[in-house]
């Protein structure tokens, strides 16, 4: 394994988790800020670089009394956070800021703060020209599209989505801030109220409130803080298309393989190194695509393996073991969620926690296979 | 309340000739004078080699079902079950449609099934190009 990049020295989600009706989304933003501040026994006065998606990190400096001398606002939907890990990393080692807090907050559900659904693009973008006409608007009739297309390609039936639900539901029962614990067979999953065919809803993510935040230092500042630090020490980050109809090959996503591609060769590690992995869910579809993508699996190959109970809990390789954003929390922008999850097993301190986990990797998707982003991190340092 | 009708795309410069050309009933693509790439959807240089000499090709109207997802959901114009389509032009680019004349069920939607343009008049600016299985009325 390579040299550190980065450390994280602060890390929570906001104090409530699912429906939040007495915060706002700007309140959800500084709620998980503050928490990964006094995680990291600091202030956000002491923090001098901001990134945020889902609002203004000019907002929300203003708004936690913060004057930073470094912010990243990119936004790429649910993976922006881990970009702007790795966009962090080069801004410390860069000298242009020391601490960076990294915040996500979302009213997803309350929708307080935050403009109401529908969202309908752009008329006068792409998208809004030639899909929105034809009823690709919202994520379930957009990201679902091209999963026929893999199915048929390998020989598979939707029972290889319904399989994804079935072991992700295994994790959320072992987590208490999982919104669905209830345990399912791939036969109650198939049956379900369907959403978008092949989809039914327990393959698609809920909407919730809540939010995260991350605390950053170079490696090197490590022990200066009061936590057992988590190290980053792969980053990648790649973009395909805002439009899924011009996504190069239904059954493979580009930004997936050359973002995974460029984290484990940035961290030298392969994958047998890997103890824990999470890939962001907002449907079932994502784990097996991730799988296959990250080089886990052969292609047509992560159902079987998912099936097998290689990811559930006990499994070889345990995936989404916060439950997944099918199954535990899903704010809109669910990239943070993976991110924490990560860094409560490099910790110990998950709720499921991985016994004796060393390797754990990130991997976010933003929009519908729009961007890629991947971390690596470990907690050996 | 009067039923609300598709979202409707606003025009721009650069796709003005496509949307002309589904009034007039014409698949319109664009291809690339300097490699001969055939791409959509519109702009005024080549994806690939970057060249800035284009020209507006007719495409033949045939194609093939790439994927879908049968959506449950309402959309402004749309009463589910419908079909959100990809289909794979003949030319080669594939595009975002509905596939019309033939029930929205897995069983009457196969994938790589044969299938041609047609459209579906909107508005005096705008036909939406939809696609039915070829031989169906």
């Amino acid at each position: 394994m390579t040299k550190a990049l980065l450390a994280v020295v602060g890390a929570a989600e906001t104090t409530q988790m699912g429906t939040i009706p007495n915060l706002s989304q700007i309140g959800l933003q500084a709620d998980a800020a503050l928490n990964a501040c006094r995680d990291a026994g600091i202030t956000p006065q002491q923090v001098d670089g901001l990134a945020l998606a889902g609002g203004n990190p000019v907002d929300l400096a203003q708004y936690l009394g913060m004057a930073p001398a470094w912010v990243d606002g990119t936004p790429v939907g649910g993976c922006s956070f881990l970009m702007h890990v790795r966009h962090a990393a080069a801004a410390i080692r860069a000298g242009y800021c020391q601490t960076v807090l990294v915040v996500h907050g979302e009213s997803g559900r309350s929708r307080i703060g935050k403009p109401p659904p529908p969202f309908t693009p752009d008329p006068t973008s792409l998208a809004g020209q030639f899909e929105a006409p034809f009823g690709g608007i919202v994520p379930p009739t957009m990201f679902t599209v091209p999963v026929l297309r893999y199915l048929h390609t390998h020989g598979l039936t939707p029972a290889a989505l319904a399989e994804v639900v079935v072991a992700q539901r295994r994790w959320a029962a072992l987590n208490p801030r999982a919104k669905f614990k209830e345990q399912l067979t791939v036969d109650q999953v198939l049956a379900d109220r369907p959403i978008a065919w092949p989809f039914t809803l327990p393959m698609c993510c809920p909407q919730t409130d809540g939010g995260g935040a991350l605390v950053l230092v170079s490696p090197e500042r490590a022990r200066d803080f009061p936590g057992r630090p988590v190290f980053v020490i792969g980053t990648g980050e790649a973009t395909e298309t805002g439009m899924i109809s011009q996504m190069v090959d239904f059954t493979t996503s580009r930004a997936f393989r050359a973002s995974g591609r460029a984290a484990f060769d940035q961290a030298g590690i392969s994958h047998s190194d890997v103890d824990h992995l999470m890939i962001y869910d907002a449907f079932a579809h994502l784990p097996l695509y991730g799988l296959e993508d990250l080089g886990f699996c052969a292609p047509g190959e992560a159902a079987g393996y998912i099936a097998a109970g290689h990811t559930s809990p006990g499994g070889r390789l345990p995936v989404n073991t916060n439950g997944g954003g099918i199954a535990y929390m899903h704010s809109g922008m669910y990239g943070m969620y993976v991110m924490q999850e990560c860094v409560r097993q490099m910790r110990g301190i998950a709720p499921a926690q991985v016994p004796g986990a060393r390797v754990s990797v990130a991997h976010g998707v933003g929009g519908m296979f729009g961007a890629a982003a991947t971390l690596v991190f470990t907690n050996e340092g | 309340m009067k039923p609300q009708g598709r979202l409707m795309p606003k025009i721009t410069p650069e796709t003005s000739h496509f949307w002309q050309g589904c009034k007039e009933g014409k698949l319109r693509l664009q291809r690339c004078d300097a490699c001969a790439h055939t791409y959509f959807p519109p702009r005024p240089f080549c994806p690939v080699c970057a060249h800035d000499r284009v020209s507006v090709v007719v495409a033949s109207g045939r194609a093939r079902l790439y994927s879908y997802a049968i959506s449950h959901i309402p959309a402004p114009g749309l009463e589910p079950p419908f079909a959100v389509a990809v289909v794979t032009l003949d030319e080669g680019p594939r595009m975002m449609t509905n596939i019309t004349g033939c029930p929205q069920e897995p069983g009457f939607l196969a994938l790589d099934m044969p299938l041609r343009v047609t459209f579906l008049d909107l508005s005096d600016e705008v036909a939406l190009p939809l696609f039915t299985p070829e031989g169906a009325a």
